[in-house]
């Protein structure tokens, strides 16, 4: 099918973003990529009565450095982008995550910021933003505000983002020497979302010791998960298998999947464990200088 | 809903119209323009049927707006062949039996053009990550994969 009637705004800046949520954002809706809201638009299930292109604001389109030495991702970065895109060995899960995205026509429009803000259940980029400790800049027409992602999942399809504001970047910010990433996800096909992933940031001292863990999973709950009890029980230790295995046993625990096409709970339960693990393994591999592929599984 | 007015370069030439925004580029290109190579195979963008390039891209026209092409540069299954000559990838499907009803072809050839123009020599493993947004109901991929395969090691225009 095609969409229902709406009106169509293409903003040339940022400044004419803001100018159209104050004008149209109780409306409308943003258009980036359109990868997910035009599929919705076509069956109806979503009927804005406007849409907001922002594909030509090139204030939204760059990666930048920042003074922290942290990185800063703008929304309309485009996954292809970010799969193409030489990342220092820190950041791999960037590539790991970027590779598994839908497929190479979707990667070519969707982008990081409209992924974030769609909030599918089994998205990629949650997960790795999660365990990465980003933080999501939105601005609106009067200011601007930043956050821990953690806050713009609220629901499944659900942000915390008013009518009025428009994510702007994702800020990572920057990561120790010794660390070591790695995003891991289960699909049924090809191009599908996840059954369940697993995001792994470890930070991992010379003598073998774990200073810090990030692990955000996807597919095992209404928005991606932080294991904050696997990473409490990993902090400080020496990751040991037991430990490990704990912290697997953790994970299962505490993620909350819903049976649908994709698995039942207790299959997802299973496959999040299991990707956890492996993620953690590869991600220490890398944190001591090995190259390692990751990605589908 | 207001119409807009598009300027879109499609195969080389300049066209324009204006259509309303929440017309589809497949439309646009089937309905405006009669190019009906381009196929529309699901309603769910997962087929890939649609594939056309847009300033060089791979996408998948039932999920843009013909607006959002404005100003942008499209090329399709029929701006492929010259002069009555196969492009190198039309030839190596045709050599290699990569198709048998062709519904699913044009998008293919798209896919593997995007890909190649990327990546001349790719692995097996490559070209099936390639065409993973291509879904092909008769031929079970593997003599699309053997073709693309045999396309990247010919000469192209512009080289």
């Amino acid at each position: 099918m095609f969409p229902a009637r709406f009106d169509y705004f293409r903003a040339e800046s940022l400044a004419e973003v803001l100018d159209l949520l104050a004008r149209h954002g109780s409306e409308g809706k943003i258009l980036a990529g359109g990868q997910s809201v035009i599929p919705l638009m076509k069956l109806r299930m979503a009927s804005p009565a406007v849409l907001i292109d922002i594909n030509r604001v090139s204030e939204l389109q760059a990666i930048a450095g920042d003074e922290r030495g942290g990185l800063r991702i703008g929304a309309v970065t485009r996954h292809h982008h970010m799969e193409i895109k030489k990342w220092p060995r820190s950041l791999a899960l960037l590539t790991d995550a970027a590779r598994v995205i839908g497929d190479p026509q979707v990667r070519n429009l969707g982008t990081v910021g409209g992924a974030l803000a769609e909030v599918d259940p089994a998205g990629d980029w949650g997960p790795v933003m999660l365990s990465l400790g980003a933080r999501v800049r939105a601005v609106n027409p009067k200011g601007e505000r930043t956050f821990p992602i953690d806050e713009l999942f609220v629901d499944a399809f659900t942000t915390c983002l008013t009518e009025h504001e428009l994510l702007r970047e994702v800020e990572i910010p920057p990561l120790g020497d010794g660390t070591g990433t790695a995003y891991l996800k289960m699909e049924r096909k090809a191009g599908d979302f996840a059954i369940a992933s697993a995001a792994v940031r470890v930070n991992r001292s010379p003598d073998g010791r774990c200073q810090d863990m990030g692990i955000g999973l996807g597919g095992v709950g209404l928005v991606p998960l932080r294991a904050r009890g696997a990473e409490e029980l990993l902090r400080g230790s020496n990751l040991q298998e037991e430990v490990i295995r704990e912290a697997e046993e953790s994970v299962r625990k505490d993620c909350e999947p819903l049976a649908d096409i994709r698995g039942s709970v207790e299959f997802k339960r299973q496959v999040a464990g299991v990707l956890f693990r492996r993620a953690l393994k590869i991600a220490l591999r890398r944190a001591q200088g090995e190259e390692v592929e990751a990605g589908h599984v | 809903m207001s119409k807009h007015l598009v300027k879109i370069r499609v195969n080389g030439q300049d066209r324009e119209a204006e259509v309303e925004c929440r017309l589809l580029l497949v439309d646009f290109l089937r309905e405006n323009l009669a190019l009906t190579g381009t196929h529309v195979g699901c309603d769910t963008t997962h087929c890939g049927a649609c594939t056309v390039l847009m300033d060089g891209d791979s996408v998948k026209s039932c999920t843009v707006f013909a607006v959002q092409a404005d100003g942008r540069e499209i090329l399709t299954i029929e701006g492929l062949a010259r002069n009555g000559k196969m492009h190198p990838i039309q030839e190596a499907f045709w050599d290699y039996h990569a198709l048998q009803c062709g519904y699913c072809t044009p998008g293919m050839v798209m896919s593997a053009l995007f890909l190649l123009s990327h990546n001349r020599r790719p692995t097996e493993e490559e070209v099936r990550r390639g065409i993973a947004g291509n879904l092909c109901r008769c031929t079970g991929y593997q003599f699309i994969v053997d073709a693309i395969i045999e396309a990247g090691s010919k000469k192209m225009e512009g080289e």
